[in-house]
C-alpha cells in the first residue's frame, strides 16, 4: 500500500505526543513524589531517578489502609459504600433497563431520552438537588414528619446519605450499559428456552441473566472507577471526617495539607486496588466470552 | 442496531401453541413477552426519583426568600431582580459563568480537532507503537478524574523542564486538563462513526482511482462531519460539567467555574438561591449542547441514509461516549 501506514501513524501523532505529556508523564511524577523526599518546609522533593527511589512513603501508605492503619476507616467505608452502591444500582437499575430494552414498546424512545437525560445535569447540581431536601427543614424531613418519624440529620456524617447520594449519582452509568446488553439479548433464544419448557422464572434466570452478566460487569466498572477518586459526594453531603472514603483522604493530603509524598503514594496505592479490580473484569469477560463461544 | 422497536411478540400467548406448563402465577409473570406492570411502575418511579429532585432545584432558583430548602413564594429575585446578589449582577456569578464558557471553548477549539486526528489514525494505523497509543487513549476514561487531577498538579508544581515549567496553574492548566480527558471522547465517538461508515466508501472511491489524500478528503471527511460537529458539542457538556480537574488546576479568584462555586457553597448557610439558579443556568447550556449534538447527527443521519443514520438508542451511547 505504498508506505501508507506512515500516514495514519502521522494523524495520530499530536494525539499520541498529548498524551504522552499529559497522562505518561504526569503519572510518572506521582511516582516520582511518592518515592520522593520530603523537605523541611514539608513540601516535596520528587526523585525522578529510580534508582535513588525512597520507598517508605508508599510502605506508609500502604500499611495505613489495612486494619488498625490511620486510613483503614476509610478504606472500610469505600469497600462497605461501593459495594452497597453496587448492590443499590443493580436492584434498581436492572429492572428499569430490563424494562426499557425489552418491554418498553412504543414509548422506548421516550424512556430512553428520560434515563439518559441525568448523564447531562452536573453532577455536583444533581448533590446540590439533593442538599436542599435532605436540609433540616427541607422537605424530606417534612414529608418523613408525615409519618410520624422525627427530625434526622441527614447532611452531617450520615453513611445511610452517602450512600443513597452515591447511588442517585452512579445508577445512570450502571443502567446505560446494562440496557445496551439487555437490548441487544437475542430473543430468540429466550423462545427456545421457552419451546424448551422453561418458565419465565427459569428462563429468565437460565438465560436473561447469565447473558446479561458481562454487561452487570461493565455497568459496575463504570461506577466503581470513579467512586474510588470520588471525594466531592463526601464533602458535600457528609461533610463529616466519620465517612471519608479514600478519595477523600488523597484530596486531604494532596490539595489541603503538606503531606503531597503521602498523598501520591496513596494514589499509587489506590491505582493498585483498581488494576486488580481491573484485571479481574478483564479475566472473566474474556472467561464470558470463551463460554460463548464455546 | 436498527432504528426500529423491538417488534412486538411474534408468537402471542394466545397463539394455537398451547402454553407448556399451566400455572397459577399472574399473568405478567407468566407471559415473558407480556409487559409486567411492576416493571412499568419501577421504571417510572426511577425516572421520577432521578428527575424530580433537580427540577426541585430548578425551582428553588425562583425562590423569594434566602432558603434552598423552604418554598416562600415565587419570584426572579435571585435571578435578575436582585441588583447585587442576583445571578446576572454578582459578580462572583457571573465570573464564574464567563469562565466555564471561555475554559468549553477552549477545550472545543483544542480537543475535538486532536481527537479526531486520532480517530482516523488510530482505526488504521497497525505499525509498532500502534496498540500502546490505543491503550494510551484509553487511560482517561479507565482512570479515576481524581488520580488525572494529582498527577497534573503534581508534573505542573513540580516538575521543572519545558514545557512544564511554562505551565502555570490557571486558565492554561485548567485547559490542557479538559483537553487530556476530552481528547478520549471525540475518540470513542469519531471512531464509531468510522465504524459505521464502514470500509466500503474509501474502497469505492480507491476503485474509482483516487489516491488515499484524495479518498480522505473527498470520501471519509465529509462522511464525518456529523460526528466532528457532535463531538465538538459533547467536549463543551463535558468541559462545563466537569470538576475535579478544573478544581485541581484551578488558580483561584479568576479561574473558578461554576461547578467549583457549587462545590465551594451548596452547604454554605450565606448561599442564596442564586446558587441555584446559575447551577440551573449550567443545566440548559449543557442540555442545549447535548440536543444540538443529537440534531446534527439525526439530520446528518436522515441526509446520508444508512451512512449517518443510526436509531436513538445508538445515539446516545455514542453521546455519552460508552459504546
Amino acid at each position: 500500500m505504498r508506505g501508507e501506514g506512515a500516514i495514519w501513524r502521522n494523524f495520530s501523532v499530536p494525539g499520541v505526543v498529548w498524551l504522552f505529556l499529559f497522562v505518561v508523564v504526569p503519572a510518572y511524577a506521582v511516582l516520582a513524589v511518592a518515592m520522593g523526599q520530603i523537605d523541611a518546609l514539608l513540601q516535596p522533593v520528587p526523585q525522578w531517578n529510580p534508582i535513588h527511589w525512597n520507598v517508605g512513603f508508599v510502605k506508609e501508605a500502604f500499611t495505613s489502609v489495612v486494619p488498625g492503619g490511620t486510613y483503614w476507616p476509610a478504606t472500610r467505608n469505600t469497600i462497605t459504600y461501593v459495594a452497597v452502591t453496587v448492590v443499590l444500582c443493580f436492584a434498581i437499575g436492572y429492572p428499569v433497563a430490563y424494562y426499557v430494552a425489552r418491554h418498553a414498546g412504543r414509548s422506548k424512545g421516550l424512556l430512553l431520552l428520560l434515563i439518559f437525560l441525568p448523564f447531562w445535569v452536573s453532577y455536583l447540581m444533581r448533590m446540590l438537588a439533593w442538599i436542599g431536601l435532605l436540609a433540616p427543614d427541607g422537605y424530606i424531613n417534612v414529608m418523613l414528619g408525615w409519618f410520624g418519624i422525627g427530625h434526622t440529620e441527614w447532611l452531617s456524617g450520615n453513611p445511610y446519605s452517602v450512600i443513597a447520594a452515591l447511588t442517585y449519582g452512579y445508577i445512570p452509568y450502571f443502567i446505560l450499559p446494562v440496557y445496551a446488553g439487555l437490548d441487544r439479548l437475542d430473543q430468540r433464544l429466550l423462545e427456545a428456552s421457552r419451546d424448551l419448557g422453561a418458565n419465565p422464572i427459569r428462563s429468565f434466570l437460565r438465560v436473561t441473566l447469565p447473558l446479561s452478566w458481562p454487561s452487570i460487569l461493565a455497568g459496575s466498572v463504570l461506577i466503581v472507577l470513579p467512586m474510588f477518586g470520588d471525594y466531592y459526594t463526601n464533602d458535600l453531603i457528609s461533610g463529616s471526617p466519620h465517612t471519608n472514603m479514600l478519595g477523600n483522604s488523597v484530596n486531604l493530603l494532596v490539595q489541603g495539607g503538606s503531606q503531597k509524598n503521602l498523598g501520591a503514594a496513596l494514589v499509587l496505592v489506590l491505582m493498585t486496588i483498581l488494576a486488580v479490580g481491573m484485571l479481574y473484569y478483564l479475566w472473566e469477560t474474556k472467561r464470558q466470552q470463551e463460554k460463548l463461544a464455546a | 442496531m436498527s432504528s426500529t422497536v423491538t417488534p412486538e411478540p411474534a408468537v402471542p400467548t394466545s397463539s394455537p401453541a398451547p402454553p407448556v406448563r399451566p400455572s397459577r402465577l399472574p399473568a405478567w409473570l407468566t407471559n415473558p413477552w407480556g409487559r409486567p406492570r411492576w416493571l412499568r411502575l419501577t421504571t417510572w418511579v426511577y425516572i421520577a426519583w432521578s428527575l424530580v429532585p433537580v427540577l426541585a432545584a430548578v425551582v428553588f432558583s425562583f425562590n423569594d426568600g434566602r432558603s434552598r430548602s423552604v418554598w416562600q413564594g415565587f419570584s426572579t429575585r435571585w435571578w435578575w431582580g436582585d441588583p447585587n446578589l442576583s445571578v446576572f449582577h454578582d459578580p462572583i456569578y457571573t465570573n464564574a459563568l464567563v469562565h466555564s464558557l471561555e475554559l468549553a471553548a477552549l477545550d472545543m477549539l483544542i480537543a475535538t480537532p486532536l481527537g479526531f486526528l486520532l480517530a482516523i489514525g488510530l482505526s488504521r494505523w497497525r505499525g509498532r507503537g500502534s496498540g500502546s497509543a490505543n491503550f494510551l487513549m484509553l487511560v482517561p476514561l479507565t482512570t479515576p478524574e481524581l488520580a488525572m487531577a494529582v498527577s497534573l498538579l503534581l508534573v505542573f508544581t513540580q516538575l521543572s523542564v519545558l514545557p512544564f515549567t511554562a505551565i502555570a496553574l490557571g486558565t492554561t492548566a485548567q485547559v490542557i486538563g479538559q483537553v487530556t480527558f476530552s481528547v478520549s471522547y471525540v475518540v470513542v465517538i469519531v471512531r464509531s462513526r468510522l465504524a459505521a461508515i464502514g470500509p466500503e466508501y474509501e474502497e469505492a472511491a480507491r476503485d474509482l482511482g483516487a489516491n488515499a489524500r484524495q479518498s480522505l478528503q473527498h470520501v471519509l471527511l465529509p462522511l464525518l462531519l456529523p460526528a466532528a460537529l457532535a463531538s465538538t458539542l459533547i467536549v463543551f457538556a463535558l468541559s462545563i460539567d466537569d470538576f475535579v480537574v478544573t478544581q485541581y488546576m484551578s488558580a483561584g479568584g479568576e479561574t473558578v467555574t461554576i461547578p467549583m462555586l457549587l462545590y465551594a457553597n451548596a452547604r454554605g448557610a450565606a448561599t442564596t438561591p442564586a446558587l441555584n439558579a446559575v447551577a440551573t443556568i449550567m443545566v440548559l447550556v449543557t442540555l442545549i449542547g447535548v440536543g444540538g449534538a443529537y440534531l446534527v447527527l439525526r439530520w446528518f443521519g436522515h441526509r446520508s441514509g444508512e451512512a449517518g443514520g443510526d436509531s436513538a438508542g445508538q445515539m446516545g451511547m455514542d453521546l455519552t461516549g460508552m459504546e
